[in-house]
């Protein structure tokens, strides 16, 4: 199984075995990583997944739609490099992704 | 034990004939009898048209959590502008509709939603959160023992208010006159309040404008700094609005902050009341108090609905909608559905999943106060936790006459002496 590695915005790290065809997301909130809220349950609703993907990974992880963009839009700390965890589906390419947390979720 | 669900068979809500249930009757809602009509279309109609003999005309009711989600994501069709009427069953004359954001389609609602939002940014959080710490210490302190007071107008207005007064930097003073705006705005005429026609009703928004026009004309030559109005009076997409829009913006931005929490902070002291040993499970583990507040939240669902119009024909849940039918998408329901929430008609302070409910709406029109609600209600329970060993209900609660607004003109409490 790919390994993810969410890193807590107070810079304590989680390695997680997630399996392939589940969220980033999901990898997060079903092993109790804290730091990932996702209020809507994974529908690109609320933004409160929100990630900063580690430049080398960014591409691999796809391109935002356009309901992504825009709830991105309206987290509070968005960056280039933000993504909702909703979204980005877990296979083999991303094993060893590295994703950070922002402060909060809103 | 939960508060038993009052299911009863022979129950007018379970017999009528379909094309007569209206849930948005604001009779129902006074009297505390909303929920079973609500039930009964997730079971037997989940996506139902009350035709014309309603008091708001025909609409659509959607009472699923998952059909909600759908209309929520897809704006293009399912619109929430004011010129189609808005966000709630209720439609304005037309010549009185007031455009704000929350009755706004992208990119406009987008760019304007974003000039407000920093407000509840973290950042602004944790600074606010000493003040709301000091001022809930405040209120509670001055309660009275062993006698019966109003829980809304002794804490639920007061704090709601003040905490409004500091988002836009508001004479502290007049704090009154917000929460006094706050009822005009969402008042039903036939509620037979102060609010005693829609042309009377305008007469207060005058007033309402004149006093932030004042406001407005002090900040727009001065920095922008870290309150409402100065940051409508410096936001690009907000500063060339018209005065219309700036009163609908103020609307939006009073009416959110304040009868939402409001009833909330009352809802909260009532299913405490009703649910003792779930009450008693927070009292033994404070630690609790995240998971209470957000199932405060689901339970009171103090907006019950928001609506939208559609703009083309399409389908929902196996129903043909037409363009131009407002579509009411019925929170309260969403938040009661067994399909997404287990056990729903309980209230069960230590949920799984305490934040997966829909009192703030999904998609890009989810509620921007959302965390600082969340903050107000745990401060006050953490305070209230640390104080009271209980706070009884002594007698009924009096509704709100609205089934858009969902909430308590008062609940008659007492605290232990």
């Amino acid at each position: 199984m790919p390994t993810i590695t969410y890193i807590e915005f107070n810079g304590t790290s989680h390695s997680i075995e997630v399996e392939n065809g589940l969220s980033v997301m999901e990898g997060a909130v079903n092993n109790n990583v804290p730091g990932i809220d996702a209020d809507c349950g994974g529908s690109c609703a609320c933004a409160t997944c929100h990630v900063f993907v580690d430049d080398a990974w960014l591409a691999k992880c796809g391109t935002p739609d356009t309901q992504e963009k825009s709830m991105l839009g309206f987290a509070a700390t968005a960056q280039e490099n933000s993504r909702l965890a909703c979204q980005i589906t877990v296979t083999d390419a991303l094993d060893g992704l590295v994703v950070r947390m922002p402060e909060a979720q809103h | 034990m939960n508060a038993p669900v009052n299911y009863d068979p022979s129950h007018e809500a379970w017999t009528m004939p379909l094309d007569q249930v209206d849930p948005a009757n604001p009779m129902r809602f006074i009297a505390g009898a909303e929920l079973p009509y609500l039930a009964r279309l997730r079971r037997d109609a989940p996506v139902h048209y009350t035709p014309q003999n309603s008091m708001f005309g025909p609409y659509w009711s959607v009472t699923k959590y998952n059909d909600i989600m759908q209309v929520e994501l897809n704006t293009e069709v399912f619109s929430s502008s004011w010129a189609h009427g808005g966000i709630s069953v209720r439609d304005r004359p037309k010549e009185l509709r007031i455009p704000m954001f929350i009755a706004m389609d992208p990119p406009v609602h987008d760019d304007q939603r974003k000039v407000v939002q920093p407000i509840v940014a973290p950042f602004n959080l944790q600074k606010f959160e000493a003040l709301i710490r000091e001022r809930t210490a405040m209120v509670l302190d001055s309660l009275p023992r062993g006698e019966t007071f109003d829980w809304v107008e002794k804490v639920s207005i007061p704090l709601t208010t003040m905490m409004l007064a500091s988002l836009f930097d508001f004479p502290f003073e007049d704090r009154h006159l917000l929460s006094h705006w706050s009822d005009c705005s969402t008042m039903p005429v036939e509620a037979n309040g102060f609010i005693k026609s829609e042309q009377h009703r305008e007469e207060v928004f005058g007033e309402l404008l004149a006093y932030f026009t004042k406001l407005w004309n002090e900040r727009v030559n001065e920095p922008v700094r870290p309150d409402l109005v100065s940051m409508l009076a410096h936001g690009e997409a907000t500063k060339n609005m018209s005065p219309r829009e700036y009163l609908g913006n103020l609307i939006l931005l009073i009416v959110g902050g304040n009868d939402t929490t409001r009833n909330s902070m009352s809802g909260g002291v009532l299913f405490m009341h009703q649910n003792p040993d779930e009450f008693a499970k927070l009292r033994a583990n404070p630690k609790l108090v995240d998971s209470a507040v957000s199932e405060i939240i689901r339970y009171q669902t103090p907006l019950a609905h928001m609506r939208r119009t559609a703009t083309q024909d399409t389908e929902l849940g196996g129903q043909q909608i037409k363009a131009g039918d407002k579509v009411v998408m019925w929170y309260l329901s969403a938040n009661r559905d067994d399909a997404v929430i287990e056990n729903p008609d309980a209230f069960i302070v230590d949920r799984k999943r305490p934040r997966q409910h829909i009192s703030f709406g999904f998609g890009i029109h989810r509620c921007v106060g959302n965390r600082l609600a969340e903050l107000q209600l745990k401060v006050l329970w953490e305070q209230m936790l640390a104080r009271f060993p209980k706070v009884e209900v002594v007698g009924e609660p009096k509704r709100v006459f609205s089934s858009f607004v969902r909430g308590y003109a008062s609940l008659p409490v007492r605290i232990p002496a």
